[in-house]
């Protein structure tokens, strides 16, 4: 077998950087929903910002279970309208959140005082229906928030979100360092993985774990070194074709009759839930 | 180029006497130089002999600390950049293209990454997305425009790094190694744009160790050795000197196979089918 193939011989930081490269690689196929021919695709991206975010505030505030359960299907269905499989959301959002939340929420049907449902065999402890309803609250809002987070970035090209935080008068500067940072994180994150790539092609035989930190320290100095003097000579390039301090955007989004209607939809279902929810 | 009163050239850049160090280490040592407008100058050199330190320099991201540098007559100094008129002029007249073009490109999207130069520079919104368009289509990258540059190949990056300076319609282009990491078809295209720069109204700087693109894109050419330019002249001037080509390591012997089967060392210049 190919040494570079056995986990056993690579260090935790090269496995997690080489996880990192996939994960990165992993982001930009699931930019794929978004060219899809959907509804949340064919919304402007403004629109879609502000609708999600009502409803997710909308599910926060909420007080009953039923309205929680309605905002749900209502995302559930949007997602069937935007082409998004459910095979993805259950991997990506829905049993992640459930192993997540179940760990947060699992004590409270047993330490919610209330009506006693049934007991658990061999343990003898109490489950309430207070209790229950307890944990479906934490669970159902999270699971509905979470779902609407993943549709909206599944749904629209990153660059698109940047552009929409300005709707929300998110400061030019500071959606500019956000969409820096996503591109140099790409580039940063491969650097690393040449680096421990390059690095494995010439040794021979196992390294002990101290030489294997003492590598790792060295790598991350070098990577730090390398960061710095990429980040001096993007700015050098930002000077270079006139950046002052100021970062003007280019909005090129066009709201036509869906995205009212679709606005005025959101607005409809978020208001409707706060109220029914109180 | 000549001034319009026939009176001779008509210099853009004057470099007299510029030192640059970085920490202990010696750039550029007590450098002349002086590209006259119209002209292709090509900067010749092995890799750290200062050719790219120099670009810079004339780009007015980094000053000497001997010596001075005149763009069109006037000092290029930090102050003169401090005034806003004069730094937004310099912009708009000189663009430079980074080696590297990843440092270059740090936009969302190719479109994105193109306008900043227009957008910097104050122009109307309608301006700027024509500019864009115009200059994407000349470059033949239109359908690159909403793509993210790290997902471009180096020849794709290479090109929408010359857009994003080109869109600005600069009368002084510098390029920092333009062919370098790029497969035979990318390099050909970026010789092929420099080709038809030739007698047009800009002038270019091109930094470069690769000596076959020399007599194409050139009409004046610096050897450069340790920070120093150790001769001048046109192309064909300076690649028939095979003695300065090897002592400034842009020309070296390594063995060769030739179709007898013989195998020897020997140094000459390569030449590509076009």
């Amino acid at each position: 077998m190919p040494r570079d193939t056995r986990k056993g011989g690579r260090g935790f930081l090269e496995r997690t950087t080489a996880g990192f490269v996939d994960a990165m690689e992993h982001a930009f196929y699931a930019e794929q929903p978004a060219r899809a021919d959907g509804l949340l695709q064919h919304m402007d991206a403004r629109v879609k910002l502000v609708g999600i975010l009502a409803l997710i505030v909308s599910a926060a505030a909420a007080q009953r279970l039923s309205v929680i359960a309605a905002l749900f299907v209502v995302t559930v269905a949007l997602a069937a309208l935007s082409r998004v499989p459910f095979s993805l959301l259950l991997k990506r959002v829905w049993i992640a959140v459930l192993l997540f939340t179940g760990v947060i929420a699992f004590p409270a049907p047993f330490v919610t005082p209330g009506e006693v449902v049934f007991q658990l065999p061999g343990f003898g402890w109490k489950v309430t229906a207070q209790g229950l309803v307890s944990a479906g609250y934490l669970v159902l809002r999270v699971e509905t928030a979470a779902t609407l987070c993943v549709l909206l970035v599944l749904t629209t090209p990153w660059n698109h979100v940047l552009k929409a935080l300005r709707v929300l008068r998110v400061p030019a500067v500071l959606v500019t360092v956000l969409g820096m940072t996503y591109r140099y994180l790409f580039l940063l994150l491969q650097n690393a993985h040449d680096m421990f790539e390059s690095r494995r092609s010439r040794m021979v035989g196992e390294l002990n774990g101290r030489e294997r930190r003492k590598l790792a320290a060295a790598s991350a100095g070098v990577l730090l070194s390398k960061t710095f003097d990429l980040s001096s000579d993007v700015y050098l390039a930002m000077q270079s074709r006139g950046y002052r301090g100021e970062v003007p955007l280019l909005d090129d989004f066009r709201a036509r009759s869906l995205d009212w209607a679709m606005l005025a939809g959101f607005a409809a279902v978020s208001v409707a839930a706060l109220w029914w929810g109180r | 180029m000549n001034n319009s009163n026939g009176a001779g050239p008509v210099p853009v850049f004057e470099v007299c006497g510029v030192t640059y160090r970085y920490r202990d280490v010696t750039a550029l040592d007590h450098l002349d130089l002086t590209v006259n407008a119209g002209r292709r100058a090509v900067l010749l050199g092995a890799n750290g002999s200062g050719k790219s330190t120099l670009l810079r320099i004339l780009n007015g991201l980094a000053f000497a600390d001997e010596g001075t540098v005149r763009f069109c007559g006037k000092l290029l100094t930090e102050d003169a950049f401090e005034n806003d008129g004069f730094g937004m002029e310099f912009r708009r007249r000189v663009g430079l293209v980074f080696q590297n073009p990843d440092v270059q490109l740090f936009s969302p999207t190719v479109f994105d990454e193109v306008a900043f130069g227009p957008l910097q520079l104050r122009l109307r919104v309608d301006e700027v997305r024509r500019r864009v368009s115009e200059t994407l289509e000349m470059m033949e990258i239109t359908h690159l425009k909403d793509r993210s540059p790290h997902h471009l190949s180096m020849g794709e990056k290479k090109r929408v790094a010359l857009a994003s300076v080109l869109v600005l319609d600069p009368e002084i282009l510098l390029l920092d190694e333009p062919t370098s990491a790029l497969d035979p078809k990318s390099a050909s295209r970026m010789i092929d744009f420099l080709v038809r720069a030739r007698g047009g109204a800009k002038t270019i700087v091109t930094t470069t160790h690769d000596l076959d693109i020399v007599e194409d894109v050139a009409d004046d050419c610096f050897v450069f050795h340790e920070g120093r330019i150790v001769a001048e002249g046109p192309p064909a001037q300076i690649l028939g000197d095979t003695a300065l080509l090897k002592s400034t390591g842009l020309l070296h012997s390594h063995l060769h196979v030739h179709k007898s089967g013989e195998v020897h060392a020997h140094s000459h210049l390569h030449r590509h089918e076009h």
